[in-house]
């Protein structure tokens, strides 16, 4: 079966070809890999500038690049990987490919807003890789004010503009989303039969819709304040430099939702193809779904404990803060009891099912301790603070893109993986993922603080861990790289559902054709109807793994 | 076939779907416009909470009678946009041309008056960043009343010139005879926009212009 | 919104006519001493009057869904929470005066 060639059948990778067949697309599945190619492609830009940064950390010592260097490069690092990796990668990549699929539609709302999404995303990134060639931001991605706007010589303006245009893309990703989910399902595809991959999606959406634009606003403040000396975060003329921390934190923590929500929606298609049951408590995940999106913009506060804001506003978000951890827990108790007593394989995209629970887990509760204020006032601006959240970014969000990736591979491009080196992959990236990062929570706990290029020596064994695990990592993060792409061209040829997996975008053939349906699908059964399908016609005709 | 008649995008099923698709796009565009102008609106309230009196101070520079003729031009406009919606509905077209060009007239004299006002606070030494010059006892909380004024009437003006140029594609689109009642979802979308821009501007009135005028 | 509602001119008139008469009120009233805020909240009521009248009858949002209403309200009820969120800070903060200037924690109401 390998290097054989596909029978000659028109779909979507086909039907045209040549550069302008691709940069002026409207089809939602090629902007999909429009978005797979950049996100990739930044990826290993964010993964740079921490590689330098676990280079910079093996010894106590700053001795491999001086302290305003480093702070670019954990300012160039966080920009990198949230604006132009994390926040697009599974929305636009899966989400464009999967949306209209899952409900039964030829495309989205607006196809040739979608390709202009694309293309501002492409533009936002130019104008902050013009910032890092330039001699990059050392302000932190948070761009806290004054430092921002008034004292740093960097290059913030160039940074702030490209992530404001970037914004941009999300905005208008996420009104296509709304309307097309709003709009363009198919007949008898109610929202409770909608896969939970939409519904994280929708949720998703409303987050970048009422989020995004406050950001822009607080980054375009940063710009003119810095461009035209205005005073208005400068407390020596009366400025707050807590507004733009207010302004800032309200789109950026339900920021962690755009990165989390939709690898949940992941997870919860993974988890009951691979145990071959229904999941668990449908509409609780639905719901939380949404409760998460909406609970997650009360919270903002919990990242200004210690900069000024008021002890009972940082006890009210202190209190809504554990109540947004509920909706997770949920999903969580949902995912088990769905692989109770389910029929559990292991192939590869399972294996980061089963990784992202774990590690969201440990990644929520940490939160919990840093949304305590007492704990938090000790670890605030500590590495425990930088574990978490990459338990939750890298651990969570990563493997489920990673998990969804190689799971609708076979749809997107007709060919299967090699599942022997996935499966070796997903394990060295567990392993190196946390012997990266839960050094680091030690590290925190113990104090060494966040942001700084040197450290106490009594700190360098954690620290040395934390970058061999770091170097463990990469090596698990380049081999689905070469093994994706080899499988292009010798991976055995997929047919329309290798996985016997439940949903639309499973009933048409892969790849599937422009108009994703021959006739519009008419949606009768309930979502994950996975006890309709015979045990054992489970296992015939599986994939032959290479 | 007319060109007149429902054009149907290849992924919608039928007109009234895309008619809704758009509607709703519309309104969730809208919804991003709020939380973008509102961050202005939240760093204003912030300001004018700690600094009552500097706010007043400084909002007594600026030129009502100027403020409240924009305004009224303003909601002259959003008539004549609303108007315009009307005649597309009934399938009017000289009407609807009329209607587009009295809200782009309308339009620009609300720019004419804005860029006259801020001629006049530049005359005044009144920009921040460019030459601001005021009273020791307020100076720093001026400038910022100052700058929020500029940014977020800055901005407001900017959506208008956007709004000018979306009313020239319909004047252009209806001369030509694009829009009929079954179709003029157009310019249903550019009113839309047209009446946000307004309401923006029906908040900025009242919280630049009129703090503290009876002290 | 299904259908394209009939709104007549003549309604559009009235709430044209509405709107100039509010600017005219809340242009008068500020000229006069309330007393307190409620100058503040006359000119915010006031202002909320005329966006209801701008969106419920020019935007049609009277004649739409209810899908419609559920956006236009999340709009303004989220920008609500951003002010409400901030301010619940802003206004709790410790009181500066001069005794505590050494010791104040930013800026605060004063």
């Amino acid at each position: 079966m390998n290097g054989q060639p596909v029978a000659r059948r028109e779909h979507y990778l086909n039907v045209s070809y040549g550069v302008k067949s691709w940069l002026f697309t409207t089809d939602h599945k090629r902007i999909a890999w429009l978005y797979l190619v950049s996100v990739t492609f930044f990826f290993f830009i964010g993964g740079l500038f921490a590689t330098l940064i676990r280079l910079e950390l093996l010894t106590p010592q700053g001795d491999l690049v001086q302290a305003e260097t480093y702070n670019k490069l954990f300012t160039m690092h966080g920009v990198t990987m949230i604006f132009f990796f994390l926040i697009p990668s599974i929305p636009a990549v899966l989400g464009n490919f999967l949306i209209p699929m899952m409900i039964g539609a030829r495309d989205l709302a607006f196809p040739r807003l979608n390709l202009a999404s694309w293309y501002i995303y492409i533009l936002g990134g130019l104008f902050t890789l013009a910032a890092a060639a330039a001699g990059g931001v050392d302000t932190g991605w948070t761009f806290y004010t004054p430092y921002s706007s008034i004292y740093s010589n960097t290059n913030v303006a160039l940074t702030v503009v490209g992530v404001f245009i970037t914004g941009f893309s999300s905005i208008l990703t996420g009104l296509n989303f709304v309307v097309t989910i709003h709009k363009m399902r198919a007949p008898g595809m109610t929202w409770f039969r909608l896969p939970l991959f939409v519904w994280s999606h929708y949720a998703t959406s409303i987050i970048f819709i009422l989020g995004t634009p406050v950001l822009a606003i607080s980054l375009a403040l940063v710009a003119v304040e810095r461009l035209l000396n205005l005073g208005i975060f400068d407390p020596a003329r009366g400025g707050d430099p807590l507004l733009f921390q207010h302004l800032f934190w309200f789109y950026s923590h339900p920021a962690v939702y755009i990165m989390i929500l939709p690898g949940m929606g992941v997870i919860s298609e993974l988890i009951p193809c691979f145990s071959r049951k229904r999941v668990f408590g449908y509409e609780f995940v639905a719901f939380s779904s949404v409760a998460i999106a909406v609970i997650g913009f009360l919270v903002w506060g919990h990242h200004m404990f210690v900069s000024g804001q008021s002890v009972y506003a940082g006890m009210v978000f202190s209190l809504l803060s554990f109540l947004v951890a509920i909706p997770s827990a949920i999903k969580v108790f949902n995912w088990t009891a769905t692989l109770y007593k389910g029929s559990i394989s292991y192939d590869a995209p399972m294996l980061y099912a089963l990784g992202f629970i774990g590690l969201f887990t440990i990644g929520g509760l940490t939160g919990l301790f840093l949304a305590t204020l007492g704990i938090d006032i000790h670890v605030h601006d500590t590495y425990f603070v930088i574990a978490h959240f990459h338990y939750i970014m890298v651990g969570s969000a990563v493997m489920a893109y990673l998990g969804g990736i190689h799971f609708w591979w076979p749809k997107m491009t007709g060919r299967m993986y090699s599942e022997g080196w996935a499966r070796l992959a997903a394990l060295i990236i567990f392993i190196g993922f946390n012997l990266t990062f839960f050094p680091q929570f030690v590290l925190g706990y113990l104090g060494m603080p966040r942001r700084y290029h040197v450290y106490p020596p009594e700190f360098q064994v954690l620290n040395v861990m934390s970058s061999a695990g770091a170097s463990i990592l990469a090596v698990g993060y380049v081999l689905p790289l070469v093994y994706m792409i080899w499988s292009l061209r010798y991976g055995a040829v997929a047919g329309k559902n290798p996985w016997r997996a439940t949903g639309l975008e499973w009933e048409t053939p892969s790849p599937p054709p422009t108009d994703n349906f021959e006739v519009t699908p008419l949606v009768t059964e309930e979502a994950y109807a996975y006890d309709a399908i015979e045990p054992e016609a489970a296992y015939a005709g599986r994939p032959a793994h290479v | 076939m007319s060109k007149a008649e429902a054009v149907r995008a290849h992924q919608f099923d039928d007109s009234g779907q895309q008619h809704e698709a758009s509607w709703i796009g519309m309104w969730v565009f809208l919804a991003t416009e709020i939380m973008f102008f509102g961050g202005m609106f939240m760093g204003y309230i912030l300001y004018r909470s700690l600094y009552p009196a500097a706010f007043a101070n400084a909002s007594n520079h600026l030129d009502v009678w100027l403020g409240g003729i924009n305004t009224a031009v303003l909601i002259c406009s959003s008539f004549t946009m609303a108007s315009a919606v009307h005649s597309a509905a009934a399938g009017k077209r000289r009407t609807l041309v009329s209607c587009l060009l009295l809200t782009m007239a309308l339009g620009l004299v609300f720019l004419g008056i804005k860029f006259s006002e801020y001629y006049v606070k530049f005359v005044e030494h009144l920009v921040p960043g460019i030459s601001f010059v005021y009273e020791q006892r307020f100076a720093g909380p001026a400038e910022i009343f100052f700058s929020f004024y500029f940014a977020m009437t800055g901005m407001h003006a900017l959506h208008m010139i956007i709004g000018i140029g979306l009313l020239t594609y319909l004047v252009v689109n209806s001369l030509r005879g694009r829009f009929s009642p079954s179709y003029h979802t157009p310019v249903e979308m550019i009113g839309l926009y047209w009446h946000f821009v307004d309401i923006v501007w029906i908040f900025l009135f009242p919280l630049l212009y009129l703090v503290g005028r009876h002290l | 919104m299904k259908a394209e509602p009939h709104v007549s001119l003549r309604v559009y008139v009235l709430v044209f006519a509405a709107l100039i008469a509010l600017t005219l009120l809340t242009t008068g009233v500020a000229f006069i001493d309330l007393g307190g805020n409620l100058n503040s909240i006359a000119a915010v009521a006031i202002a909320v009057c005329k966006a209801l009248l701008v969106i419920l009858y020019f935007m049609h949002v009277r004649y739409s869904d209810r899908l419609t209403w559920v956006f236009v309200g999340a709009g303004f009820f989220w920008l609500l929470l951003l002010i409400g969120g901030t301010m619940n800070d802003v206004l709790t903060r410790p009181v500066r005066s001069p005794d505590t200037a050494s010791t104040s924690t930013g800026v605060s109401p004063r």
